[in-house]
């Protein structure tokens, strides 16, 4: 993946192997002697922490299908079965469940990691493309996954999502009535979704290849935002950031296990272990956090339409933000007014988080069209003006500059000579 | 190469014919994969008229049931209700419908509208709301005692089954 392999294989047989296979060269020169730039902070553990979630997520979730039944009268009984009558089967789940917070977590941190040091600008347009059909992948499989316990936020989740499609003119009701397999949700549509949730992982591992292809071939950005020139600019893979990586993956691990052992349905509702009763609708349904800020944009527009093509431009204006952002700097070090709009962003991120959990009504419904109103602006307003206005500060000339001083990168200098701000990287 | 012929060589043809019957096809194959998602048949047979007793309703009670799975009211109007129901000018309301239109004639106490509200489906609760008619606790949708849309994001009023009432006190649904 990241073009020419330097490996050569030692033993007659890795040559005999390599020559008809280079897997182990492709492996090489990916992930040891790939050179990474030196300066990747702890933000940048995260890539590796979701590749192990994902593996945790496929691992977990084979093992629960083998005692979990897809069918509307058992489902919730075969939920109850694992928790109680598999061995470990309580361990299982909540490893699932909590992981699926987790994935979405490391997903966040990724995100605002790629908006803070700008990871999305040339050359990374379709890197960060493929990461936000990822992340759709991720919410529909989320999604369709809190289904399958068959409890009741499952039940009512299912119904107010799917109903988002017959939000659309003229066909909307065809596509719901395709969507459940019936006239509501029921048998049918937890079959399909129990299909497509085990399917859909698969589809994000494939698009995480990709991403990871797309991602050697400009290597990874910076802290500094500038691109690697020279060899004194990166260090090799391994050992530098297996070390770096492993050790935030087991930092993360034991914070995710504090979830899984101690407080294993805190993000969790506890109408979900009621049966699901197409009768009843929970008197305060609210989805998981991870959807909670979507959830208060799609509340906070009084129009149904509207509100659902609100809900989905607030993730599709991501795969336009490579050219929504007009500045040329990349890191948010060197621009002290992105800086600032950039934690105003994060905070009013937070504030839908928090109003999609609260009932929708009086000054909660008035906050949630401001903090939709500013989401918005913020892509669409004050990032294409900010890259016109703002004046950046100085770019170091290289990444050795930037972490290492002038004089320690003194010969790096008079090579490269000086970089203008307005250089792209 | 002697001379250069302009026209179709044996290719070609193969190409556009090759091409022309896999689209079909490929578009033939597709349907069947499109079409079982649709309700099945046993689905659909399901959707049979069922009759329903009226009599045990005690008069402002909320009746709920179902019919091809999906949730039915049958409420009992008071006379207070109804009165409020008929009395309401159309202006006031986003999807304009009169009380009349919505229940049955000489029959304007039994309101029948399916349960789920026209925004996102969940159920609404009964006898709430400042028009007592329904309040959806998902997203603050209210409804009136003729389950007309008066407040919140539903676009439309409860829909109303199809249903033919056998004697006074017995309906048909279906």
């Amino acid at each position: 993946m990241s073009g020419h392999s330097t490996y050569v294989p030692k033993s007659a047989i890795g040559k005999w192997f390599e020559s008809r296979l280079p897997i182990v060269g492709l492996i090489h020169s990916s992930f040891v002697v790939f050179p990474n730039p030196r300066n990747l902070n702890y933000w940048w553990t995260f890539g590796g922490i979701l590749a192990f979630m994902l593996v945790a997520q496929i691992v977990t979730g084979v093992v629960l299908a083998m005692h979990y039944t897809p069918n509307a009268d058992l489902a919730f009984l075969s939920v109850e079965h694992i928790m109680r009558d598999v061995n470990y089967g309580w361990l299982i789940r909540y490893l699932h469940a909590n992981g699926a917070s987790m994935f979405f977590i490391a997903v966040y941190v990724h995100m605002f990691r790629g908006f803070y040091y700008g990871s999305y600008k040339a050359p990374r347009e379709i890197l960060w493309i493929l990461g936000v059909i990822i992340f759709l992948l991720m919410m529909a499989t989320a999604f369709m996954g809190y289904v399958l316990p068959w409890g009741q936020m499952s039940f009512w989740g299912a119904t107010v999502i799917t109903n988002l499609f017959s939000a659309f003119p003229v066909v909307g009701e065809t596509i719901v009535s395709f969507l459940w397999g019936g006239y509501a949700v029921g048998n049918p549509t937890l079959n399909r979704f129990f299909s497509l949730h085990y399917l859909l992982p698969f589809m994000i591992a494939g698009v995480v290849i990709l991403h990871i292809w797309a991602l050697h071939i400009p290597g990874s950005n910076n802290p500094a935002g500038i691109e690697k020139k020279t060899e004194k600019d990166t260090l090799p893979f391994h050992p530098y950031f297996t070390v770096k990586d492993a050790l935030a993956l087991v930092v993360f691990v034991m914070f995710f296990s504090w979830f899984v052992f101690y407080i294993p349905n805190y993000l969790g509702h506890a109408d979900n272990y009621i049966p699901a009763d197409p009768a009843v609708t929970p008197a305060h349904i609210v989805p998981e956090w991870y959807f909670l800020p979507f959830y208060a944009i799609l509340r906070a527009i009084p129009d149904k339409l509207m509100g659902v093509l609100a809900m989905f431009g607030s993730i599709a204006v991501l795969v336009f933000l490579p050219w929504l952002d007009t500045s040329k700097i990349k890191s948010a070090t060197y621009r002290p007014l992105y800086r600032q709009f950039f934690w105003v962003f994060v905070a009013c991120c937070i504030g839908l988080g928090w109003l999609g959990a609260k009932p929708p009504e009086g000054g909660y419904v008035i906050a949630s069209r401001i903090l939709t109103a500013y989401y918005f602006a913020h892509f669409l307003i004050i990032l294409p003006l900010l890259g016109l206005f703002e004046t950046p500060r100085r770019i170091p000339g290289s990444i050795a500059e930037a972490v290492l001083g002038k004089q320690g990168s003194a010969s790096a200098m008079a090579a490269g000579a000086a970089a203008s701000p307005n250089t792209k990287g | 190469m002697a001379t250069t012929v302009a026209e179709p060589t044996r290719r070609d043809f193969l190409f556009i014919a090759t091409g022309a019957v896999g689209a079909v096809g490929v578009a033939s194959a597709i349907w069947p994969f499109i079409s079982q998602m649709a309700p099945d048949a046993a689905t659909v047979a399901a959707g049979a008229p069922v009759d329903f007793d009226l009599g045990p309703i005690a008069e402002g009670q909320i009746v709920k049931l179902f019919w091809r799975g999906k949730l039915i009211f049958v409420r009992h109007r008071t006379a207070e209700e109804i009165k409020t129901a008929e009395n309401t000018p159309l202006s006031d309301l986003k999807d304009p419908e009169a009380d009349s239109a919505r229940v049955q004639k000489g029959h304007a106490q039994w309101l029948v509208v399916y349960g789920n509200c026209t925004h996102l489906g969940c159920v609404p609760l009964g006898n709430e709301g400042p028009y007592h008619g329904w309040a959806c606790p998902c997203h603050g949708s209210i409804f009136d005692t003729s389950g007309r849309i008066r407040q919140g994001p539903a676009p439309t009023n409860l829909p109303i089954p199809p249903y033919a009432f056998l004697s006074d006190t017995k309906i048909q649904i279906g």
